[in-house]
């Protein structure tokens, strides 16, 4: 299991994992989960691009989940936003699939680049991830505070000068790269999951900022290892396993909150 | 033209992408009218793990995505999340568990009964490689959605536009909301036979989106929903059959065309609407006396 062609999967799963419950934490509580789950899909076309044209996969990767942000901004300016962004999101996949139908090697191909493929990191792509992780971390780290406030008071954050619309373009971007490192291991559906499950497993059981995203951090780690070694047992592909831990993550967080809320309210009520 | 119109596969495509058409431009208006393209795009997805389950059990495809997306509606009703604001977390939990299952199905389809073009055909459809036999069912699908959004019309439109008032009126928010994912699950099922599963969202929201922003009046939305899905599927249909000799045989995939219509028909019908205003403002301010109605 951690035999050499295992290391580079090992080590690039647990750098995707660190950003996406960092990048996942604000999408939870920026409640942007329908952007989370098209900007992926919108990247999709890219690696299939970057296939056809025989270039490195990040290039496409990056140009394409760029060119996603700037439509969804544009588009969301333009009308209801859930019906623009669900179209935009089938257009990349429509054009993802004439991509992969250019290619002789059409059926494997769509099937690892949506549901990801374990093996698929290379000792070049090891070092993309990385620096993508590393940008991420950084930028991550001082935009915090203004980003945090902007999240969940925007109006106190306009009060002090903080602009919304270059916060928005700065999630969304930070998304976005987040996006383009994670999609080649879990496959571009599953990169939502693994961004939305933890944070929201982790914001049902606590409120507070800091202590809810070091458990989401946790819960990411823990899921993309478990699938990473369920995989490796299995040989069933990743995108099922980090799906199922996700969804069994978010419904074990909600009942055991549904659960301690009785409790306190059967204490309270014995008390009185 | 004789030659497109004679040959088999582009008989039955013609077919199947017109019941799809019409259900789902029937359906996609009451789908945007509540605000509930996300959770729609999401059932379309979720229904791919049934059309990868069909191939394993040897059942109709149809079938597949018809049980995966009920379950998967019912899934999310019983979740019973009634805060807008766990809403979209609920529906993406769902949508993660429910591709999650799909990866499996599709791997299995290829290791065990060796159906290769399995994902491709489930994810993204191919309508010129349908079987005639699924035109009887799929017919079926249409009347069934057709005839009872025809008798609930006026509760069904009630609800979608101001459900409290609905309640007021005394029809029964559980019930509806109950029929409304029945004939959600069959407008997804017939959709994702014909353009894909994953590409269905387009056919949903994308002619009734449009068609929202030209007429506010339910029924007129209902027909320029119409109007827009058949046209992009037929020439949708057409354009992917003349592609082969555009590209010196490389025909581009039908769905493709489909969704760029679809997408382009929306990009239209926003400029429109928003030329219109503007016109109607222009005209407001010019003379005074004349007031937006």
């Amino acid at each position: 299991m951690f035999s050499s062609f295992m290391i580079n999967t090992w080590i690039a799963g647990t750098a995707i994992a660190l950003v996406a419950a960092f990048v996942g934490y604000f999408v939870v509580i920026r409640r942007s989960a329908f952007a989370a789950h098209a900007l992926p899909l919108g990247a999709f076309p890219g690696a299939a691009a970057a296939n056809l044209l025989g270039v490195n996969p990040f290039v496409g990767l990056l140009v394409f989940v760029g060119m996603g942000v700037l439509l969804l901004r544009q588009l969301a300016r333009m009308g209801r936003r859930d019906v623009a962004t669900g179209l935009l999101l089938v257009l990349f996949l429509g054009m993802g699939a004439l991509f992969l139908s250019m290619t002789n090697e059409y059926a494997p191909e769509v099937f690892s680049l949506l549901f990801g493929e374990m093996l698929g990191v290379s000792k070049a792509d090891l070092w993309p991830i990385l620096g993508i992780c590393a940008v991420v971390s950084v930028l991550m780290i001082t935009i915090y505070r203004p980003l945090l406030l902007d999240s969940s008071f925007p109006d106190l954050a306009a009060l002090k000068g903080i602009p919304a619309a270059r916060m928005d373009l700065l999630f969304l971007s930070l998304l976005a790269l987040v996006t383009a490192s994670a999609l080649p291991v879990v496959g571009a559906f599953l990169v939502f999951t693994l961004l939305v499950g933890p944070p929201a497993a982790a914001q049902a059981l606590s409120t507070h900022p800091l202590r809810s995203l070091l458990l989401a951090v946790i819960f990411a780690e823990g899921s993309i290892w478990l699938a990473i070694a369920l995989s490796y047992w299995s040989n069933w592909p990743i995108g099922f396993f980090v799906g199922m831990i996700g969804a069994g993550l978010f419904n074990l967080a909600r009942s055991y909150r549904s659960w301690s809320q009785r409790q306190r309210g059967a204490k309270l009520l014995a008390i009185s | 033209m004789l030659a497109f119109l004679s040959s088999q596969p582009v008989q039955t495509a013609l077919i199947v992408g017109t019941c799809a058409a019409l259900v789902s431009a029937l359906i996609g208006v009451f789908t945007v009218l509540r605000g509930n393209a996300f959770a729609g795009h999401a059932l379309a997805d979720v229904s791919s793990a049934g059309g990868a389950a069909s191939f394993l059990l040897g059942i109709s495809p149809l079938l597949g995505f018809l049980g995966m997306a009920w379950i998967a509606a019912f899934g999310m009703e019983f979740l019973g999340v009634r805060k807008a604001r766990e809403r979209d977390l609920a529906t993406g939990v769902v949508l993660g568990a429910g591709l999650g299952l799909s990866a499996l199905f599709l791997y299995l389809d290829v290791t065990t009964t060796s159906t290769t073009g399995a994902t491709v055909s489930v994810m993204f459809g191919s309508l010129f490689a349908i079987s005639r036999g699924l035109i009887w069912p799929a017919i079926l699908a249409v009347l069934a959605v057709f005839s009872l959004v025809g008798v609930f019309y006026r509760p069904l439109i009630l609800t979608a536009v101001d459900p409290d008032l609905a309640t007021l009126r005394g029809v029964s928010p559980r019930w509806m909301g109950l029929l409304q994912l029945l004939v959600l699950g069959l407008a997804v099922a017939v959709c994702a036979l014909a353009i894909g599963a994953v590409l269905a969202t387009a056919l949903l929201i994308g002619p009734a989106g449009a068609a929202i922003r030209l007429s506010r009046r339910p029924g007129q939305a209902i027909v320029w929903a119409m109007l827009f899905a058949l046209a992009a599927v037929w020439v949708g249909i057409w354009m992917a059959y003349e592609s082969y000799y555009w590209f010196s045989g490389n025909a581009w995939p039908v769905s493709f065309f489909v969704v760029v219509l679809i997408f382009v028909f929306y990009v239209l019908a926003m400029l429109g609407s928003a030329q219109h205003r503007k016109l109607r403002r222009g005209a407001a301010t010019a003379l005074p006396g004349l007031q937006e109605s």
